[in-house]
């Protein structure tokens, strides 16, 4: 493949996003074109279905499918509390009769004289969608929701823990070497976007946990302590779903690495902007990555820096992604054309970078991302 | 002949040269389903333009862009095959009454079609029916096959089932709006119950019941329909597709399909036992020919990028690490292993990450074949008349089919099996993961060529099977493993006799723990003559003498006393010095590990 290189996370002073918003089933839209939205405004709501429970009644009363609907004592569409007589057999002379009664509560959905079963439907469960970061809606899908456009820094994680929230943005380290540590986390940063350095502690990850922090940015955390703070060793990486009390990114990866001058640098001048944060990740065909917006004025813009170049050459910032020199940062050297050998054994194509220390180091190209 | 996987789609030429057909070359470029461009004709295109360029061969119209066919000097083609597993591939929720009886059918059915089984509902799977419903309505399959009850059995539980999906109302997966096929393929007395019980809420598709008796299946027609739908409803929605199939001179398959297809020809040509795997980032398949029946299994979460972090809470810090011979922290492990999962395209530079990851395919594929030994087995819920031989034959209904002593061949595939810097690491990789017995032949598939070389089948049988012997199957060797009682180490297990045609004959007294390797040239074959000692069983039974040929390879012959399972030693100290032995005795490192 020609362009077999890793393209990368994105970083960016200044950008427009535009991000759906959207219902999981059709429902209301609460917004119009051109409104002025926050984090918190309600974009669109819906009620699922209720929990369908399946009762049968031709099981319970003893009697065969066809005679179910006979012995009902409710309707199509009537509701019925939990415990309430669903349906009685008539018995003999009035004795010897048997009831039903509904596991829960609910509305009959419907009433089956093939199999004798009555589908009972809970009440409806209200689902809401927010806007998530401040912009404009620039476009509104009916009965789905809206898209919410806004520009601002944009920066991409790695890897992330839990879903959608928001909070501003405060430092917790002075250097993007600095080890986020326990102590480090004040009560102060409630609600908070957090960011560390090199690596989060699983200290530091327990104490925002308890602050109620919204989110950890971080370079890097131990896989072990993450497993430690989650109960469970991680699976497959399809995230976003957790509950751990708040938000995680990860910008570099697992082991202490020290977060990209870049991106310590922008999520400093963004101090006390409110970020909207998503931790949601899936590393598989349709890949999703944890992102950070900050939404700014158009007119930083002007001052932001260029956004990451696409390809590899000569003279390209690049980030090692594997060992030796994994989270080393330098500047493409040399692209050699002809495979070279590995230590490993393995034959690969390969490219001369020149780290930030001065060392010279030949390096896979499929184990570098232009950065 | 193009194969559109979920990353990257895979072209490949093939070529009558001397009166042979052979791989001429071979280009790659991502998969083009997803957004930005949703539309998969973009990167079979650009993949074929790399074929054109490493050939020199035009085979696009610069114009239409279209192939050019038929070939005409050097340009063009004279037939265009596709697989495709791209945007997630067949994804299907089978429902069956009984979970190891109509739903196992219906769930070997479907993964037989080349499906992912996403889902198995059935009534005794101990979930309650608001949770199956709950299941249904949040899965988005591409079908549903429903199957239960044996012909003129009862009707009233397969209802039950279609109410249940019916109260669900699935949704597809693709296409919107569009209803969902549901292959019905259960007792053929409920058609028109179940059919009313469906109501609009699907495209219901009538066919055979596939357990029409308890002692039989009948995969064959429910594998046909739901290959029909594929076709008709899930590719005719995907992105693409319906521009594919019209480039296409035959049906595009799906990729495991063509697979199957190929594991069944080869069983059969080569008139033994066959297991084929293949390892990918995410995922595990294994196909597999025991005593005339076919079985596949997916193992959806054992793989060496995107689920590694899975293979390592499957199998354990300690199962992965039995395989290192040297010592790493747990703590810089971990962070390894789940850099690799965030970013899966890296390649192992140092030595000591290429055998932890070599550590880690040998895990991956012994719990994915652990799954499909449970799976590959005989019905279930048959009624067995028993005779004076069970009182000494164990094993039941349930009993696996896998017989690791009946298996002729293992043939590997996926990077790390395929592109493994040494060819003896592949084929210890095999062996330590599958554990063979006896006599067994070992191949990888030299650039996962098995899904082309299935659909070619299809409408040139010779030209796949020239292909397949010529340029797709890589010989590693054979191994011969004796088996029998667990014994001190070092103690006689066999002796051993290798007769090269026309060559020398080496003779090797085979230890307990030992593992020999025997040069043997890809194509050569040798006598092997093996005298076990008493108890154990090459292959002729325990204590008898095996004779027979064995074929050569890149490898050679691998002689195996290491035990089965393979014994391990308890203590850190040995295991590692065990481990440097049988490394240093296949050459599988260029260096010591220290």
């Amino acid at each position: 493949m020609s362009h077999a290189y890793y393209p990368g996370l994105s970083v960016s002073g200044w950008t427009m996003l535009r991000r759906e918003r959207l219902l999981p089933v059709a429902g209301e839209v609460l917004v119009n074109v051109g409104q002025v939205v926050a984090p918190d405004t309600l974009v669109a709501q819906t009620v699922l279905r209720g929990q369908l429970i399946p009762v049968n009644v031709a099981a319970s009363l003893g009697v065969s499918p066809e005679e179910v609907p006979g012995s009902l004592l409710k309707e199509l569409g009537d509701a019925v509390e939990s415990g309430e007589i669903l349906a009685r057999t008539k018995g003999l002379f009035g004795l010897l009769r048997s009831e039903c009664r509904a596991p829960a509560g609910g509305v009959i959905a419907s009433i089956s004289a093939v199999t004798g079963q009555v589908m009972l439907e809970g009440p409806a469960v209200p689902v809401q969608v927010r806007a998530w970061l401040s912009g404009t809606v620039a476009e509104v899908r009916p009965e789905r929701g809206a898209v919410v456009a806004s520009g601002g820094a944009w920066l991409q994680g790695v890897f992330g823990l839990g879903g959608e929230t928001w909070g501003a943005l405060v430092l917790a380290v002075s250097a993007p070497t600095d080890v986020l540590e326990e102590p480090d986390i004040t009560p102060a940063m409630r609600g908070k976007v957090v960011v560390g350095g090199a690596l989060a502690t699983l200290g530091a990850l327990r104490r925002a946990a308890e602050v109620g922090v919204a989110a950890v940015v971080t370079g890097g955390v131990h896989a072990l302590d993450l497993g430690a703070f989650l109960g469970e060793e991680i699976g497959v990486a399809v995230t976003g779903a957790e509950e751990i009390g708040f938000t995680l990114v990860v910008t570099e990866g697992f082991g202490q690495v020290a977060m990209a001058r870049r991106t310590f640098r922008l999520l400093g001048e963004k101090e006390g902007f409110i970020a909207s944060v998503c931790g949601a990740t899936q590393i598989r065909a349709g890949v999703v990555r944890p992102e950070i917006i900050v939404p700014t004025a158009a007119s930083e813009r002007l001052a932001a820096e260029t956004a990451a170049s696409g390809g590899i050459e000569v003279g390209a910032p690049v980030r090692l992604i594997r060992a030796p020199h994994f989270g080393a940062i330098g500047l493409v050297r040399e692209l050699i054309a002809q495979p070279q050998v590995l230590e490993s054994g393995a034959r690969v194509r390969v490219l001369v970078a020149e780290l930030e220390n001065g060392l010279r180091v030949t390096v896979p190209r499929s184990n570098v991302e232009v950065f | 002949m193009t194969d559109c996987g979920s990353t990257s789609t895979k072209a490949i030429l093939i070529e009558r040269r001397d009166g042979q057909y052979r791989l001429v070359a071979r280009g790659e470029a991502p998969t083009t389903v997803e957004a930005p461009w949703e539309d998969v004709t973009r990167g079979v295109r650009n993949a074929i333009a790399e074929v054109g360029e490493v050939t020199g061969r035009r085979l696009l119209d610069p114009h239409s862009g279209g192939l050019i066919t038929p070939s005409r000097g050097d340009e063009g083609v004279d037939l265009f095959l596709s697989t495709s597993s791209a945007g997630g591939g067949l994804q299907m929720l089978v429902v069956g009454v009984v979970r190891n009886m109509t739903a196992e059918s219906a769930e070997r059915a479907a993964l037989g079609a080349g499906a992912i089984v996403t889902e198995v509902i059935a009534f005794n799977d101990h979930r309650r029916p608001h949770e199956q419903i709950e299941r249904i309505r949040h899965l988005r399959p591409d079908m549903i096959l429903l199957s239960g009850a044996v012909d003129g059995g009862s009707t009233s539980h397969v209802v039950k089932l279609a109410e249940l999906v019916a109260a669900a109302e699935p949704r597809p997966r693709l296409g919107g709006g569009g209803r969902l096929p549901l292959i019905y393929a259960g007792n053929v007395a409920a058609r028109e119950e179940v059919s009313s019980a469906l109501g609009e809420c699907v495209d219901l598709v009538l066919t055979e019941n596939l357990r029409p008796i308890l002692e039989r299946e009948n995969l064959g027609p429910a594998r046909a329909r739901i290959h029909e739908v594929f076709l008709e409803h899930v590719m005719a929605r995907a992105p693409g597709y319906a521009q594919l199939m019209d480039l296409c001179d035959s049906p595009i398959v799906p990729t495991p399909a063509a697979v199957g297809d190929m594991v069944k020809r080869i069983a059969a040509e080569e008139g033994c036992d066959v297991l084929a795997v293949d390892i990918g980032g995410a995922t595990t398949d294994i196909f597999s020919m025991f005593d005339g029946q076919f079985n596949r299994t997916v193992s959806a979460n054992l793989g060496m990028s995107y689920s590694v972090a899975n293979v390592l809470r499957a199998a354990g810090l300690p199962g992965v690490m039995r395989w290192v011979p040297l010592h790493l922290e747990e703590r810089e492990l971990r962070d390894r292993l789940l850099n690799k999962m965030i970013r899966p395209t890296t390649v192992p530079q140092l030595l000591e990450e290429l055998v932890l990851e070599q550590a880690v395919a040998r895990e991956a594929l012994r719990l994915a074949f652990q799954q499909h030994r449970g799976f590959a087995s005989g019905l279930k819920g048959v009624h067995r008349a028993h005779g004076m031989g069970d009182a000494f034959h164990q094993a039941g209904p349930d009993a696996t089919l896998a017989d690791m002593m009946r298996l002729g061949l293992i043939i590997g595939s996926g990077g790390v099996l395929s592109h493994a810097p040494r060819r003896a690491q592949a084929a210890l990789m095999l062996i330590d993961a599958f554990q063979p017995e006896g006599v067994t032949r070992l191949a990888v598939d030299s650039v996962f060529m098995l899904p082309q070389l299935g659909v070619l089948a299809n409408v040139h049988a010779e030209a796949a099977r020239q292909v397949l012997r010529n340029d797709c199957l890589v010989r590693l060797g054979t191994c011969v493993a004796p088996v029998g009682p667990a014994v001190r180490a070092g103690c006689a297990v066999a002796s051993v006799q290798l007769t090269e045609r026309d060559g020398p004959r080496r003779e090797i007294r085979l230890g307990a723990g030992e593992l020999v390797r025997v040069p043997l040239a890809a194509g050569a074959q040798a006598h092997l003559c093996v005298r076990p000692a008493r108890g154990f069983d090459a292959g002729a039974g325990p204590g008898a003498v095996l004779e027979t040929d064995v074929d050569g390879g890149e490898v050679g012959v691998i002689l195996d006393a290491r035990g089965r399972p393979i014994a391990l030693a308890a203590d850190e100290p040995g295991r590692l010095a065990q481990l440097r032995r049988w490394h240093a005795a296949l050459d599988l490192y260029p260096e010591a590990i220290a």
